[in-house]
C-alpha cells in the first residue's frame, strides 16, 4: 500500500520506486529500503507476545529457553554469583582485547570438558577449541568453516541433515552461512513417543556421501529424547561407512543426567573411533550464564599436521564475524573447570537442578495418572534435560494456549523447569482436559 | 583421509604478529607502537574510573535479571548509544526513525550491517553492489564485507602519501565515478590508519556528491570522544549527513572510548526514512542476529547503558574520555617538537594535524624495518604508529629512533 502511494506521488518516475529515486534538485523522497520485507515473526517471539498480552491469572509459559527455579526465576548458581563478584574485584585483570580464539584457559578447559582429559585426540594434539558467542555462535562458526573449507575441491555447499524436530533456528543458521541444502532425518516418533532409530538410520543411509549430520549428544532440544549408547554405535558405524560428517550439539553438559561423562559420551565415542567432528558447546544453561553467551566450537581432526591450518582459517572467519568474544562468562567457567573444589561445588549445584527437573517429570506423570489421563506417560520420565516432548498434537497445543492459557511450543514440547509446585496441578489438569475434551 | 587436508594456512594478521614479535623481544628499551588500544603513561591498559564504579553498581544490583538479553540487545543501551552518536536534539530520533542493534563490538555491528545490506539493499540479495573502502583502511573492513557476501570491494582514494594528507580530489573523483547505489564505508573520525580526517568543508563536498549520485553511507565510528576529546566534534560528520536527509548506518564501537575491549560493546545505528521503514529494517536485523550470535552479551551493554543514561556518570565518562584524548594530544605535540628539535629532515606537522589514536608517520618500509630490527621500536609496515604507545619515558628514544631511521635509511 505504502509503496503504491509513493509511486503515484511522483508521476515522473517511470522506473518505479526502487532504491533512492532522486528528484531534480537532489534528495531522496523514497527510502532505499522500500523493498525490505517485514520479517516473519520469530515463532518464539510470537508465542511470547501472545503470552504477554494474555491477562488470565493462571497463565503459564512453558516455552522459554532459560532454566527456571522453583520460584519461576532464572536459575542463578550461587557459586557463579560469588565468582562473578570475585572476578569483578580482581585488580590484576586488565581490559585488554582477548584473542580472537577466546580465553585460552577457557577453550582448553572447555575442550577437555567435552572430550575427557584422557582423550587420545587431545594427547595427539589434533583438537582445537574456539570460544564463541553461545551455542548459536559455535554452530554459525562451524557452518562457516564447513562452507568455506569442507572438501575444498568439490566446492561443497551441503547437504546438512538436521533432526526432525530440532531447534527452530538451526536451519537458518546454516542458511546464513550460505548452506541452503538442508534436509531432516527422522528422529521423534510421535506414535511411539520416543526416538525411532530404525527410521533414523534409514534416512541417513540415503544421505549422499560427505553430508554433514547434526546430532545431539544429550538433552535433545526440543524433545528431551536422547539416543542410547547402542543407537550411537549403529549410527557411527553407518556414518563411517557412508562418510558422513558429524556435527554434534552439546548444549547442557552436566545438566542432562547430572553426569559430565555421560552427557558428553557421544562426542568422546566418535573421537575415540577416529572420526573427525565438530562439536558446538554451550555453557549458558549449566552455568546460568545466559547474559554472557559462553560457547565453544570444538574440532577434532584426523591429523595433527592439519591443526594449525584449519584453526587459522576458523580464526580468520571469527575476525569477520565478531572479531573476539567477550570474556566475563568464559572467565567464570574457566575458573570453575580448573579448580577441583569449585568443580565439585558446581556439580552439586547442577545436580540440584537435574534432580528438580526429574522430580517435576515424575510428579507430572503421577498427576496425569491420578487424573486418569489416557495414554502412557512414561516418556516424560525417560526424557532428560530441560525439554520434554509431551506428544500432544497441534490441536491440543492450541487448546492449551487458547483455552487454558498454558503455552507450549507448537510441536508439543515444553521446558520442564518452568513447571513448579504452584502451577503443576493446573498444568496437569489442563493437559488432561486437552486429551479428553472433544476438540 | 581428512576432509580438511587441502586447507591452506591463513596468513597471519600483521598487527598481531607485530605484538607477538614485540613480546619475544628482550631488548630493555623496546617500544610497541602497534596494537590499537589505549595505554597510560606507564604503558598500562586503563580501566576508566567511571567503568570501575559502574561495574561495582552492577555486581551489587540484585534486581538485575539473568536471562538472555533480547536478540536486538539491551533497549536502554541501544537508544543511549544511538543518541550519543546523533546528539541529544536529534530530529531524526524525535521523528522515531532511528533504531539500534546491539552488536559484538564495532566488528559485529559492521557485520550485521553488511549482512543486512547484502540481503535488502539495491535489490534483493544483490551481492554485486560495489562496496568502497578507503585506501588505506582498517584491513578487517575487506573481510567483513567479503564474508557477508559482497563480491566487489574496491578502494577509494584517500591517503596522499606525497603530501601526507587527504587526497580530496581523488576521493571526490571516485565518488563521481562510482556506480549509483554503491556503498561507501566512511570513517566518522580519527581515520584508521592514517589519522587524517576530512574537514567540515570537505565533508560537505563529499556529502553533496553522495546525495546526488545515490551512494550509500555506512559510517564506522570507533573513536567518538577519543579523537578530539569532544563527543560532539567527533560526531559532526555523522550528524551532518543525517541532517542532509541521508538514510545511513553507523557501526559504533565502545571498546576504545570506554576501555571495554574485552566486553565487546557495539551498536549498529540505523537512520531510516521513517518509522515504517525502520520497523521493517529492524525486523530483518533481528533475523540476521538470531543466526549469528542469537543473544548478545549483557555486561558491556549494561555498563555503557547505565553510564550514558545517568547524567552524573555521563559527565564523569566524558571527563575520563578527555583524559585519554588529552594524553594522545600531548604525545603528538611532544613527538613533533622533539623531531623538530633533532632537526629530523622532512616536515612533521602531520603528527599534530592528524587525529585520534593513530598516526601515519610517512616512514617507508625500509625505515620501518630499521626501527623494528635495530631500534626495537615496533610499528606497522605502513608506517602507522599508535600514539598511545608513546609515554614520557620512551618518547625521547622513539624520536631519536625515527631521526636515525630517516637519516640513515632511504
Amino acid at each position: 500500500m505504502c509503496r503504491i502511494w509513493f509511486r503515484m506521488s511522483q508521476p515522473s518516475d517511470s522506473t518505479g520506486a526502487k532504491g533512492g529515486e532522486q528528484s531534480a534538485e537532489g534528495g531522496s523522497h523514497v527510502s532505499v529500503f522500500l523493498n525490505t520485507h517485514t520479517a516473519a515473526l520469530n515463532p518464539e517471539t510470537k508465542l511470547f507476545s501472545a503470552f504477554t498480552a494474555d491477562t488470565h491469572t493462571s497463565k503459564v509459559y512453558l516455552a522459554g529457553r532459560e532454566c527456571l527455579n522453583e520460584e519461576g526465576q532464572t536459575f542463578v548458581l550461587p557459586l557463579v554469583g560469588k565468582l562473578k563478584k570475585q572476578i569483578s574485584a580482581d585488580p590484576t585483570l586488565c581490559p585488554e582485547y582477548p584473542s580472537s580464539l577466546g580465553l585460552a584457559e577457557f577453550t582448553k578447559r572447555a575442550t577437555e570438558f567435552a572430550l575427557g582429559k584422557n582423550s587420545l585426540a587431545l594427547m595427539e594434539n589434533r583438537v582445537f577449541g574456539i570460544q564463541t558467542i553461545g551455542c548459536t555462535g559455535a554452530v554459525r562458526l562451524g557452518a562457516e568453516l564447513l562452507k568455506h573449507w569442507y572438501n575444498t575441491r568439490a566446492a561443497w555447499c551441503g547437504p546438512v541433515y538436521l533432526s526432525s524436530p530440532c531447534d527452530d533456528s538451526l536451519a537458518s543458521i546454516f542458511e546464513a552461512a550460505g548452506i541452503q541444502d538442508i534436509h531432516y532425518y527422522f528422529y521423534w516418533d510421535a506414535k511411539q513417543r520416543d526416538v525411532c532409530v530404525e527410521k533414523l538410520l534409514a534416512d541417513l543411509e540415503q544421505a549422499p556421501e560427505q553430508s554433514v549430520v547434526v546430532l545431539s549428544a544429550s538433552a535433545h532440544c526440543p524433545t528431551g529424547a536422547d539416543l542410547s549408547e547402542q543407537h550411537w554405535a549403529l549410527i557411527i558405524q553407518l556414518m563411517m561407512r557412508r562418510r558422513l560428517f558429524p556435527f554434534i550439539l552439546l548444549p547442557v553438559q552436566g545438566l542432562c543426567c547430572g553426569d559430565l561423562q555421560r552427557d558428553a559420551w557421544p562426542v568422546q565415542h566418535c573421537a575415540s573411533q577416529g572420526m573427525e567432528l565438530l562439536c558446538a558447546q554451550s555453557f549458558s544453561h549449566c552455568f546460568g550464564l545466559y547474559g554472557d553467551g559462553v560457547g565453544n566450537l570444538l574440532c577434532v581432526l584426523k591429523q595433527s599436521s592439519l591443526l594449525s591450518a584449519v584453526q587459522s582459517q576458523a580464526d580468520r572467519l571469527v575476525r569477520a564475524l565478531w572479531a573476539r568474544p567477550s570474556v566475563g562468562g568464559a572467565r567464570v567457567v574457566a575458573t570453575v573447570l580448573s579448580n577441583p573444589a569449585y568443580l565439585t561445588k558446581w556439580q552439586e549445584e547442577v545436580k540440584h537442578i537435574v534432580e528438580r527437573c526429574m522430580l517435576i517429570r515424575e510428579r507430572l506423570r503421577e498427576r496425569l495418572r491420578l487424573l486418569g489421563s489416557p495414554g502412557c506417560w512414561d516418556h516424560l520420565i525417560k526424557q532428560r534435560g530441560l525439554y520434554c516432548c509431551t506428544g500432544l498434537n497441534g490441536q491440543q497445543v492450541e487448546f492449551l494456549s487458547k483455552r487454558r492459557h498454558v503455552y507450549l511450543l507448537p510441536n508439543g514440547c515444553l521446558n520442564v523447569s518452568a513447571i513448579n509446585s504452584s502451577n503443576l496441578d493446573y498444568i496437569a489438569e489442563s493437559i488432561h482436559l486437552a486429551l479428553t475434551s472433544a476438540l | 583421509m581428512s576432509i580438511f587436508s587441502e586447507v591452506p594456512q591463513a596468513p597471519p594478521v600483521a598487527v598481531f604478529k607485530l605484538t607477538a614479535d614485540f613480546r619475544e623481544d628482550s631488548h630493555p628499551q623496546k617500544v610497541n607502537l602497534g596494537v590499537g588500544a589505549y595505554r597510560t603513561d606507564d604503558s598500562q591498559p586503563w580501566v576508566l574510573p567511571v567503568v570501575k564504579k559502574v561495574e561495582r553498581l552492577i555486581v551489587e544490583d540484585s534486581s538485575l535479571n539473568h536471562e538472555y538479553l533480547p536478540i536486538l540487545g539491551l533497549p536502554e543501551f541501544r537508544s543511549a548509544a544511538s543518541k550519543v552518536a546523533l546528539g541529544e536534539d536529534s530530529a531524526a530520533i524525535k521523528d522515531n526513525r532511528v533504531g539500534g542493534v546491539q552488536a559484538l563490538g564495532g566488528t559485529g555491528a559492521l557485520r550485521i550491517g553488511a549482512e543486512f545490506l547484502r540481503r535488502w539493499y539495491n535489490g534483493v540479495n544483490n551481492t554485486a553492489t560495489p562496496v568502497y573502502v578507503s585506501a588505506p583502511t582498517w584491513e578487517n573492513h575487506n573481510a567483513v564485507f567479503a564474508d557477508a557476501g559482497f563480491k566487489d570491494i574496491r578502494p577509494y582514494h584517500y591517503w596522499d602519501a606525497a603530501k601526507r594528507g587527504l587526497d580530496l580530489s581523488g576521493f571526490l573523483d571516485d565518488l563521481e565515478k562510482a556506480p549509483e547505489h554503491s556503498i561507501f564505508v566512511l570513517h566518522a573520525c580519527a581515520h584508521n590508519p592514517t589519522g587524517t580526517d576530512p574537514s567540515q568543508d570537505e565533508w560537505k563536498k563529499i556529502a553533496e556528491i553522495m546525495k546526488r549520485r545515490n551512494l550509500f553511507v555506512f559510517f564506522d565510528s570507533a573513536y567518538q570522544g577519543f579523537a578530539s576529546g569532544s563527543l560532539e566534534k567527533d560526531a559532526w560528520a555523522i550528524r551532518f549527513f543525517v541532517s542532509e536527509g541521508f538514510e545511513l548506518l553507523v557501526a559504533q564501537s565502545f571498546s576504545k572510548n570506554f576501555g571495554l575491549y574485552n566486553e565487546r560493546v557495539g551498536n549498529l545505528t540505523v537512520v531510516a526514512r521513517d518509522n515504517e521503514n525502520l520497523t521493517r529494517i529492524l525486523s530483518q536485523m533481528e533475523k540476521i542476529v538470531r543466526t549469528t550470535w542469537s543473544n548478545p552479551p549483557s555486561q558491556g551493554a549494561r555498563i555503557v547503558g547505565k553510564t550514558l543514561n545517568c547524567p552524573e556518570l555521563f559527565a564523569e565518562w566524558k571527563d575520563n574520555v578527555k583524559t585519554m584524548a588529552d594524553r594522545v594530544l600531548l604525545m603528538r605535540d611532544q613527538l613533533k617538537a622533539k623531531l623538530q628539535a633533532l632537526g629530523t629532515p622532512g616536515t612533521w606537522d602531520h603528527i599534530t594535524q592528524q587525529i585520534g589514536m593513530f598516526s601515519f608517520t610517512g616512514l617507508n618500509p625500509k625505515q620501518v624495518e630499521f626501527m623494528i630490527k635495530e631500534k626495537h621500536v615496533y610499528l606497522m609496515a605502513s608506517g602507522r604508529i599508535n600514539m598511545c604507545g608513546l609515554t614520557t619515558k620512551n618518547i625521547d628514544y622513539v624520536a631519536q629512533s625515527i631521526h636515525e631511521a630517516v637519516t640513515k635509511v632511504q
